[in-house]
């Protein structure tokens, strides 16, 4: 997915492309939770964007269910909706403020014409609040009359009511509270059984991820550079990013914590805009030899399941 | 190092503190009672539409009669508010131009922010060419005064009440759409746009029901001032002797006949008029700013 940058307005010219994601390429199979992981505005918000075509990719290839849905119209895309949906971030600016919850949650059902009578309508709203754990009665409430946790659950409840197969969840959990983060994982982990649920989870809290993914991807500056099975990955971390990554996770204990030898990888990520040549993370890599400033590294499966973009990495 | 700890499944949280719903008259009641400045503003506009309603029950005399045995006379009881250089009474005419102020100024605000709102959140919404070519249209439309384009339009149209309404709403479409596309290029940004758009919904409806009703509280805050500033362009119009014709009685009018050649000999002539203009402005004003803290569900519960 890239950008453009232009200067002017009628008569513009292209000044370059913000390569927000840059030959990204990975499957999720069915019934897999694939985390998707990396600093802030490395890419992550964008790929799910795509997948979700709420952007039109540049180039490549989006399949679904063996359907390319890169390029498809509008029309084709109304299908689809039903079948993959969206939890966002902030669960805050996620519900139309002007809207009952009752109605937030009931509107796809209607649109999509799934169930046309309005009692039996107003049943399925309030059997899907008890699915996410609220109180039926919540849907005569506006979303503003409720807590941030009890929002994010109405969230999920309005991306559940298409009775997807696939949901992306954006950031899902980050800006809730520590304890309610918590209650929210495990009603995703408890819907993702229910429903045989198929997610892409992007976040940027390592522990989140490791505690309900199964595979791992890292990204950076718009580009995967390691993936593999969750324990795998955080045990035995291959390329240079991640290992900072995971270094930068700090230890709950004061005293360890003090003692252990950290050191960040040097400099800001660069920009998108002006990505550096050959392998983006070159200039803040401690292995780096000359040859990462030439040549762009490939994801390589150095073991089985295990896939590396570093050429340093064996 | 992981914070997640297992509870099972996460409780139900249940709530028995729920409000009991609302009644339509719960919130009038609860309108008066928070928002005293918006309840005058009401009144006022009240006594406006009351007396629009009823004139010809409210008024001693014909306004459109001549009476040249009482030219310019004094307030009286006979004359509550005087008689102007034609010897009618000022009292009735006051009351049957409100028809007028009313008629006009609603019409041509609601058409023209209505029309403004619309397009003002789809320009937002489609953004690209349309936005631009929309948006320029727009800029020319913006560049004359309110009056001076309503002067255009009354000159190319002709005079009378239908031609002084589309006079005022031309210069009013963009001055809402204006307002309204920056508002709406906030929300369009808002994840539940994005949401009511993975979920798969027309343009149509995530125009009408899921932007527009999130501009609506500058919306109505213009569409008082609307109003008020149509009531006015109609009397500078009428003053100006290009909107609404003697002998239908209407404020500008009013104003033109007596303002200058009486301000002293009679001053009721023009003071009374005056008076009614100012008055309609400020309580349609009054009670839009109110109304739009009582819409805002945030504001509501307070």
């Amino acid at each position: 997915m890239h950008f453009p940058v232009s200067e002017g307005v009628v008569l513009s010219r292209k000044i370059g492309d913000v390569k927000a994601v840059d030959g990204v390429d990975f499957t999720i199979g069915r019934g897999e939770t694939l985390g998707l992981v990396g600093e802030s505005g490395c890419g992550k918000t964008t790929t799910g964007r795509c997948i979700l075509r709420l952007e039109t990719p540049t180039a490549g290839q989006i399949l679904f269910d063996g359907q390319d849905i890169s390029h498809m119209g509008r029309k084709d895309l109304v299908g689809l909706r039903r079948r993959m949906q969206v939890i966002f971030q902030d669960p805050y600016s996620s519900l139309n403020p002007r809207m009952k919850v009752g109605d937030i949650i009931g509107e796809p059902i209607k649109v999509h014409g799934v169930e046309p009578d309005v009692r039996k309508r107003d049943a399925r709203v309030r059997e899907l609040l008890s699915v996410c754990g609220l109180d039926p009665k919540f849907a005569d409430r506006y979303p503003h009359e409720m807590s941030g946790g009890q929002r994010q659950r109405v969230g999920i409840a309005r991306a559940l009511a298409l009775d997807p197969e696939f949901i992306v969840c954006d950031e899902a959990v980050s800006a809730l509270d520590v304890s309610i983060q918590a209650q929210i994982v495990n009603l995703l982990e408890d819907l993702r059984e229910r429903f045989n649920l198929t997610y892409l989870f992007i976040a940027h809290d390592l522990s989140v991820v490791r505690h309900l993914c199964q595979r791992v991807a890292v990204m950076y500056l718009g580009r995967i550079v390691e993936m593999a099975a969750v324990d795998e990955l955080f045990d035995n971390p291959l390329h240079p990013y991640t290992q900072a990554l995971l270094a930068a996770v700090p230890i709950p204990d004061p005293r360890v914590e003090a003692t252990r030898d950290f050191r960040p990888a040097p400099g800001e990520v660069p920009s998108p805009i002006n990505p550096p040549s050959g392998c983006v993370f070159h200039p803040r890599c401690p292995k780096a030899v000359e040859n990462c400033k030439r040549a762009r590294p490939v994801l390589r499966e150095l073991r089985p399941g295990h896939w590396v973009a570093c050429s340093e990495v064996n | 190092m992981s914070v997640i700890t297992r509870n099972g499944p996460a409780g139900a949280l249940t709530d028995d503190t729920l409000p009991r719903k609302k009644t339509a008259l719960d919130a009038v009641l609860n309108f008066f009672r928070r928002q005293p400045l918006g309840t005058a503003g009401l009144a006022i506009m009240l006594v406006m539409f009351l007396a629009a309603a009823f004139a010809n029950v409210l008024t001693p005399f014909d306004p459109e009669e001549n009476d040249f045995q009482a030219m310019m006379q004094a307030p009286s009881w006979t004359h509550l508010l005087g008689t102007d250089q034609m010897g009618r009474d000022i009292f009735s005419r006051l009351v049957y131009g409100a028809r007028t102020a009313l008629l006009v100024g609603f019409s041509a605000a609601f058409a023209g922010g209505l029309i403004g709102l619309v397009l003002g959140v789809a320009s937002a919404y489609f953004g690209g060419w349309f936005d631009l070519v929309f948006q320029r249209i727009l800029d020319v439309l913006m560049a004359f005064p309110l009056i001076i384009l309503a002067l255009a339009v009354v000159s190319v149209f002709g005079t009378g009440v239908f031609n002084v309404i589309l006079a005022i709403t031309i210069p009013l479409i963009p001055r809402c759409g204006r307002v309204v596309r920056a508002s709406a290029l906030a929300v369009r940004e808002i994840p539940y746009v994005d949401a009511a758009r993975a979920l798969g919904f027309g343009h149509t409806r995530i125009v009408l029901r899921h932007m527009v009703p999130n501009v609506v509280g500058p919306f109505l805050i213009l569409l008082s001032a609307f109003v008020g500033q149509a009531i006015l362009a109609e009397a500078s119009l009428s003053y100006l002797g290009l909107g609404v014709q003697e002998p239908v009685p209407a404020w500008g009018l009013m104003l033109q006949g007596g303002a200058e050649e009486y301000a002293t000999t009679a001053p009721w002539i023009a003071i009374f008029p005056g008076l009614a203009i100012v008055m309609a402005v400020l309580g349609i004003s009054l009670f839009g700013d109110a109304l739009r803290d009582a819409i805002d569900p945030k504001l509501r519960d307070r």
